[in-house]
């Protein structure tokens, strides 16, 4: 075997240029492999991240009427007495905030200008409103007993043209279904780098929203975040609530991106898929090549005992050689275009999703699992791509082999 | 003893319609030991009738006997090792592998057949002394003249201690001196080992060496 690998590595070394940029089809193949990996499994990890720090939270809770697509203000749509039930679910070990929030739909004005906006009732205090704390850009941030304040996305302040300070005209539903108008200063305007969600969220102290829209003491949702991803399923079962009231997931409050997520993944396997044929093709007619250039030689190897599988055997020590060469160049040039990627990120600016909240600037994020995966994806590809010039080489006859040219 | 043991072989070439009869009905037996020149114009089926015998290629019709066995009704991968074992090549083209030393050459046959480093070296430093090459074991063999190069490939052929050595138009590419040196090493060795070899040529210089001579014409032989 070890001299298998010999020969193999010498006869690579005959034609280096031929080896070394074969060797780096397989490096560059494997490099975009990591590096698309790693674009999707950032912007995905950052995009659910996202939804799930800004809208979604972990868990919520909610009645099990309510609509969240009309974002319906009834009585009996919403979580009653709902301070109660936050602290309830706050006591729980893996929570790391549990705070009720209202929504209403609604639309600002200023001057002649008018947007729709989504009305969010938060607890300012809450660690689940740092978001928006963090992502103030002027103004003040609001405080719990603000009653005529307003906290709007920079996209939104751009549109209607208000600046922190500015006086805006707010209408919104009710809860009996009228619509009741009041005037509110811009307190502050934030940014979660969201276009999605900025363009459209705006943050009123929960109590104003409550008085606002006559649903007091209740809430659409408890919004509800964990110390991490992962326990969710570890909570929900743990959870005991009202049978009035019902507890929904992450994964169901954000089902459109998880749908979309899935197809991305559909469309990256295709690429996937193409790039690793690139590979295999220069692969292929890398071995070829050397098998047609070495007949000769194979017929010697045949003449004096050699078996057809041991032939198969050198060839393919020949792909997995290139396959390790290229690999190590792979990994080294994939980690470098990662880190170069990362440097600035990837900004794509709004791309007009919407119900999915994509950050604005793309960015790569290397997990061990996507590399050892599209690693081993490459290394299996390129050796296989030897059988097809290994099993010519070792079905020639050696007769017909030692009569061809050198 | 016979080593080489030839029952009434054809062997015809079909490309497209037309028929190309080789060897067309040879009988011949090789003793074990002999010295022997396969000779005749080109054409005649010297090199086919070699590679019958060295199981390179298989027969039409009748039967050929190696060491006692009978070598026609092998698979492909039983004749390659009986080429392993029992027979070894010296081509016309020297046909060593260019990426492996003169000394990794020598030892190929021998790690095809299993044999251990220690017995390995042992037999390669024997050869390339026998072979007048010891000082050049590690030169490959771009770094080696012709005649040195097919002093390796007499080694080589030489190392599994086959029964039978066949060589076509071993001096054919050699100029005179070197030719008659390769010609003296295996009559040499020929004496001393007792290895049969069998080579096909048509220069006179050459079957000079040779004990005993076989005629083909026309893929018949036509004196033995």
């Amino acid at each position: 075997m070890i001299q298998i690998f010999k020969m193999a590595f010498r006869d690579l070394g005959r034609n280096r240029r031929r080896s070394f940029f074969s060797a780096l089809a397989v490096a560059i193949g494997l490099a975009l492999l990591m590096l698309m990996s790693s674009v999707i499994a950032g912007e995905m990890g950052s995009a659910i991240e996202s939804a799930i720090r800004l809208s979604s939270g972990h868990i919520q809770i909610r009645a099990a009427t309510y609509n969240e697509n009309k974002s319906s203000l009834k009585w009996e749509d919403l979580v009653a007495d709902p301070e109660k039930v936050a602290s309830q679910i706050a006591a729980y070990s893996q929570v790391k905030a549990a705070t009720p929030r209202l929504y209403a739909s609604g639309f600002l004005s200023s001057g002649t200008q008018s947007a729709g906006a989504r009305i969010t009732g938060i607890d300012p205090l809450s660690p689940a409103s740092d978001p928006y704390r963090a992502g103030l850009i002027s103004g003040e941030y609001l405080s719990p007993d603000d009653h005529d304040s307003v906290l709007i996305g920079k996209p939104m302040a751009e549109k209607l043209n208000l600046s922190a300070g500015d006086k805006v005209s707010l209408s919104l539903n009710t809860a009996d279904g009228n619509v009741q108008e009041q005037t509110f200063t811009v307190k502050g305007i934030y940014t979660t780098d969201t276009y999605g969600f900025d363009s459209a969220t705006i943050f009123l102290p929960l109590a104003k929203a409550q008085a606002l829209t006559q649903t007091e003491n209740h809430a659409s949702t408890i919004f509800v975040l964990l110390n991490d991803t992962s326990l969710t399923d570890l909570v929900v079962p743990a959870l005991t609530v009202p049978a009035n009231l019902q507890i929904k997931t992450w994964r169901e409050l954000n089902a459109l991106f998880v749908e979309w997520e899935t197809m991305a993944q559909s469309y990256i396997g295709i690429f996937y898929m193409i790039i690793l044929a690139i590979t295999a093709s220069v692969i292929i007619n890398t071995l070829i090549m050397s098998v047609y250039e070495r007949t000769r030689e194979i017929g010697i190897l045949s003449a004096i005992g050699m078996r057809g599988s041991r032939i198969l055997g050198l060839f393919l020590a020949e792909s997995s050689l290139l396959a390790v060469g290229g690999v190590i160049m792979g990994l080294l040039l994939g980690v470098l275009a990662i880190y170069l990627f990362n440097i600035n990120g990837f900004y794509i600016g709004n791309m007009g999703l919407t119900g999915i909240l994509v950050t604005d600037t793309i960015r790569a994020k290397l997990t061990l699992d996507n590399t050892i995966n599209v690693t081993v994806m490459t290394f299996i590809v390129t050796i296989l791509s030897g059988l097809v010039p290994a099993i010519t080489a070792s079905r020639l006859e050696p007769v017909a082999a030692l009569r061809a040219e050198k | 003893m016979e080593v080489v043991k030839i029952e009434n072989i054809t062997r015809v070439y079909k490309v497209g319609q037309i028929e190309t009869h080789a060897l067309r009905g040879v009988n011949l037996t090789i003793e074990n030991g002999e010295f022997t020149a396969l000779v005749g114009p080109s054409g005649s089926g010297k090199t086919t009738l070699l590679q019958m015998i060295g199981c390179l290629d298989q027969p039409s019709t009748g039967r050929v006997f190696v060491d006692g066995k009978d070598v026609t009704t092998l698979n492909r991968n039983q004749r390659a090792d009986m080429r392993k074992g029992h027979i070894g090549f010296i081509f016309q083209f020297f046909a060593l592998i260019p990426t492996l030393s003169a000394y990794e050459n020598i030892e190929m046959p021998l790690l095809l057949n299993g044999h251990s480093p220690a017995e390995r070296k042992a037999r390669v430093e024997e050869l390339l002394q026998a072979v007048d090459l010891a000082d050049r074991a590690n030169n490959r063999p771009d770094q080696l003249s012709g005649g040195q190069q097919q002093r390796v490939a007499i080694a080589r052929a030489l190392a599994p201690k086959p029964a039978l050595i066949l060589a076509d138009e071993p001096t054919a590419n050699l100029d005179t001196a070197n030719g008659e040196q390769v010609m003296e090493i295996m009559t040499r060795l020929n004496k001393e080992t007792g290895v049969t070899f069998v080579f096909a040529t048509h220069d006179p210089r050459v079957i000079k060496y040779a004990r005993r001579v076989v005629t083909l014409r026309d893929g018949l032989v036509v004196q033995a």
